[in-house]
């Protein structure tokens, strides 16, 4: 999957990242704690949270995602969207919530980090 | 590749740039050359110990040794030490406030999942001085 389909799959929109709507991403995890998303040293692309604080794009550094989705209409400030900027990581929002995110992204191939 | 020595400094309470030094880290251990798994299991270490110091103690500061062998981090505060270790090593057990549970940390799975990355781990606090931490990650 691309991050351009992840934007189309969740109605979402692109808070940064026009330039790598061509990643590719196979893996993600959905989660408001940052210390359960660091609970896992496998590669993950894609982090969907409902957490704002420049903690999230932080987390996402440390992991090498390369890619955040904001649920429930949440927005990043401008001090993430900068740090966000500085790490080439892609920003994401949608309306939708995390359970229907997530559903919608495994119904269509994306899969969790141990790949099940 | 000689030993590189890093040194960061830590701020306390502030949130914004708490991860800092940890990403600074990161990225030196990348240009250095090493392994994504690696680097990434010494990020999330450090990166945790990093919160907990901005989180429980007045910041500190971080020394990093690194060698083809491997990655020593030193992690030391001046904070108001941890009174019992057996029972901040438990998974789920948090002392955290609840402004930094709002943050996404505070879940109790810092010092677990700093144990879990590291292949040594070395903890002296004392009540009132402060708590250094040593990490080890072996390059293999």
């Amino acid at each position: 999957m691309t991050v351009k389909e992840i934007v189309e799959i969740l109605e979402g929109t692109i808070v940064y990242g026009e330039d790598f709507l061509d990643r590719e991403v196979h893996t993600a995890c959905g989660s408001d704690m940052m210390s359960d998303v660091l609970a896992y040293v496998k590669e993950q692309a894609v982090l969907l949270t409902g957490l704002v604080n420049p903690q999230v794009v932080r987390t996402a550094e440390m992991m090498d995602m390369k890619c955040i989705v904001f649920v429930r209409g949440k927005s990043p400030d401008i001090g993430m969207i900068n740090l966000a900027e500085d790490r080439d990581i892609v920003l994401i929002k949608t309306d939708l919530e995390m359970f229907t995110s997530c559903g919608r992204l495994y119904a269509k191939g994306l899969r969790g980090g141990s790949g099940k | 590749m000689e030993e590189v020595k890093l040194h960061y400094d830590v701020n306390a309470y502030d949130f914004i740039c708490a991860g800092e030094a940890s990403g600074k880290l990161k990225r030196s251990l990348k240009d250095l050359g090493f392994d994504a798994t690696l680097i990434r299991k010494v990020a999330i270490a450090v990166y945790e110990a990093e919160i907990n110091m901005v989180i429980h103690a007045e910041g500190g500061v971080i020394d990093a040794t690194i060698t083809p062998e491997d990655i020593t981090v030193v992690l030391a505060d001046k904070g108001p030490g941890i009174p019992d270790i057996e029972l901040a090593m438990k998974e789920g057990y948090s002392t955290a406030p609840e402004n930094v549970r709002s943050l996404g940390f505070g879940a109790g799975m810092g010092l677990p999942n700093i144990k879990k990355y590291t292949d040594e781990m070395d903890i002296e606090t004392e009540i009132g001085v402060g708590t250094t931490i040593t990490l080890k990650i072996y390059n293999k």
